[in-house]
């Protein structure tokens, strides 16, 4: 089965010569939920429009659920729902009568199911009590669930959801967040921005890291921590002692300090290392591994975030 | 407005009860419909056509005012059909079509226009249609039918008002054309249905170069005024006597000439030169339209 989203080198260069978005390859796995990280301006909004058919590649190929891009949108964007950069309606009508309007443009959608098909969206994002109301006096909370709801209009095979929880409240993201937990058990493709891992962490199974226009990580988050070198940390009464056995094993980057020695624990087997360690006669106090956590092995991928890249 | 728990089943609706996709031209006719909705609903628009429906109003009374034997009538600076109003209130028609052609008009129709697709980006409504998808080619032919709908609303808005206003105020009766012939109230009504045809055929090519414009902006308001501006230099051009060479290619000349339709017989040659004017228009318009759109990344 094809990937829901693949793209070979992606690229687009905009008229003034800055490259947004540079040879990406994409490869989402179907029904996997992925996060789509990076910060603001790594070309994660252009790559969504590129993925969309919005903004047509400079280079590269795409496919969405199988089909190229951007010459197949018609055909497959129907299959697809997606919120792109916030939430985008006619101010002056109100939350029902612009998912009306939605489902009108689209040729796939039957009119005779419009009225069941759009109080079940609005009812899926709680916006059933809400409808009526012109989108003008909507929060930035309804706004933003209304969109959600317009991608739900029709059975979907992927979801792309740009920055769906940017100016949502705690509460607001715990809902989006259980939200799209909803729809990817139901083996939809969950294709999520964001900027903050955290905010997608607990949904995502599968991420990747954009940074100034480059694909910087793609995988599963297990395969993420890995990439984190984790260190071995032997609490030891001699030291020097400790640390010649680490060095003897060969392992990188020992750092030795008063009575802790650490070093990179690369492929080695902890069990191997403590037996050695004994073996060589170390009094072991302590032993452990570190791992660095998720957050801290994201700000590594995309910068620490004052120095703007490009 | 307290946030509710997003609740409800999971996932997205199963196919089987989303119903079948309808046919293709089912599909055009919704979409037409939701277009026309936007158009005619927007409480903007029917001020709009409120308020164009009030100058054949007004035309209407200050002639009968200005034609009154005690303030002496007669000298109405030349305006075309104005003498022959006295003698039937038809005319009051032809005459409002002639004034308002010149700018009231136009800018209804550029309001429309000019927002079609430029008010669609500048919401960031745009987007979201396209990723429907919508298809582009598909939203730029309903937006232009919405479009030919308003000018047809627009033009008959003014010659059956005008025509009402007209009866009202004036007599009515068999109808002297310009070539002297007479010929029968419904004849003469007849010949109103074809002017208001033509104009709005004229109203439909202006409405083209409305959308075009409409495609290279996301600030309705710009492509509006640029219409509107595109409008007055085309009519200025066509007062100048030194222009006479280009004034035949100008977007506005052909415009007012909907009086060859009230001749006996009918000046056949200036209206077909009249509306290859339009189509002329019209074709360049829709193309440049076309490839704007379908060729460019939608950034708003």
């Amino acid at each position: 089965m094809t990937e829901a989203v693949a793209t070979e080198g992606l690229t687009k260069q905009f008229r003034g010569g800055q490259v947004a978005v540079d040879h990406v390859d994409l490869a989402v796995p179907r029904g996997s939920v992925y996060g789509f990280l990076g910060p603001n301006g790594s070309g994660k909004t252009t790559t969504i429009r590129m993925l969309l058919g919005l903004a047509y590649p400079t280079s590269g190929q795409a496919e969405l659920l199988g089909v190229p891009i951007p010459s197949g949108v018609v055909q497959v964007l129907p299959r697809v729902g997606a919120l792109i950069e916030g939430p985008a309606f006619y101010p002056f009508l109100s939350g029902r009568d612009n998912l009306a309007r939605v489902d009108a443009a689209d040729r796939a959608a039957s009119p005779r199911t419009a009225t069941a098909r759009i109080d079940g969206a609005l009812d899926r994002v709680g916006l059933l009590a809400a409808a009526g109301k012109r989108y003008r006096n909507y929060s930035l909370g309804m706004k933003q669930r209304l969109a959600i709801a317009a991608a739900l209009l029709m059975p979907r095979e992927l979801i792309v959801l740009d920055e769906p929880t940017n100016g949502l409240d705690p509460q607001g993201t715990r809902e989006v967040r259980s939200l799209i937990r909803e729809i990817a058990a139901d083996g939809v493709t969950v294709f999520v921005s964001s900027h903050l891992l955290a905010e997608v962490e607990q949904v995502c199974s599968h991420v990747g890291v954009m940074r100034t226009g480059r694909l910087v990580f793609q995988g599963s988050l297990d395969e993420l921590r890995l990439t984190g070198s984790a260190r071995v940390r032997v609490e030891t009464g001699d030291p020097a002692a400790a640390a010649a056995v680490l060095r003897q094993l060969g392992l990188p980057d020992p750092q030795v300090a008063e009575a802790e020695v650490s070093a990179q624990l690369g492929d080695f087997s902890v069990e191997k290392i403590c037996a050695d360690l004994v073996h060589a006669g170390v009094g072991v106090r302590g032993l452990a591994v570190l791992s660095p956590s998720l957050e801290d092995l994201f700000v590594g991928l995309t910068g620490e975030g004052y120095d703007v890249d490009g | 407005m307290a946030d509710t728990a997003i609740t409800g089943p999971a996932g997205t609706l199963p196919a089987s009860a989303a119903g079948a996709a309808p046919g293709a031209a089912r599909a055009w006719l919704r979409f037409f419909r939701s277009e026309l909705r936007q158009v005619f609903g927007r409480r903007r628009n029917l001020i709009l056509l409120a308020v164009v429906g009030l100058f054949p109003i007004l035309i209407g009374v200050g002639l009968r005012l200005a034609s009154h034997p005690n303030r002496g009538g007669g000298g109405n600076g030349g305006l075309a059909f104005v003498t022959q109003l006295t003698g039937n209130g038809i005319f009051l028609s032809f005459i409002a079509l002639s004034i308002l052609l010149t700018l009231v008009m136009p800018v209804a129709v550029a309001v429309i226009a000019g927002d079609s697709i430029a008010g669609e980006a500048g919401y960031g409504t745009l987007r979201y249609l396209l990723a429907v998808p919508a298809g582009r080619t598909r939203l730029l032919v309903v937006k232009y039918a919405s479009i030919v709908v308003f000018a047809l609303a627009v033009t008959f808005e003014v010659a059956v008002v005008a025509l009402l206003v007209g009866v009202i105020l004036f007599p009515i009766g068999p109808v002297t054309l310009l070539s002297g012939t007479t010929v029968s109230l419904a004849e003469g009504i007849f010949r109103l249905f074809l002017v208001a045809l033509y104009v709005s055929a004229a109203m439909a090519a202006l409405g083209a170069i409305g959308l075009a414009f409409s495609t290279l902006t996301e600030h309705a308001i710009g492509a509006i005024a640029a219409l509107a501006i595109f409008v007055v230099a085309s009519e200025v051009a066509d007062q100048v006597p030194q222009f006479a060479v280009i004034q035949p290619y100008l977007p506005t000349h052909w415009w007012t000439m909907f009086d060859a339709l009230l001749r006996v017989p009918i000046d056949s040659g200036t209206l077909l030169k009249g509306l290859l004017s339009f189509a002329v228009y019209l074709v360049l318009a829709g193309s440049l339209a076309w490839a704007r759109l379908t060729s460019a990344d939608v950034t708003s």
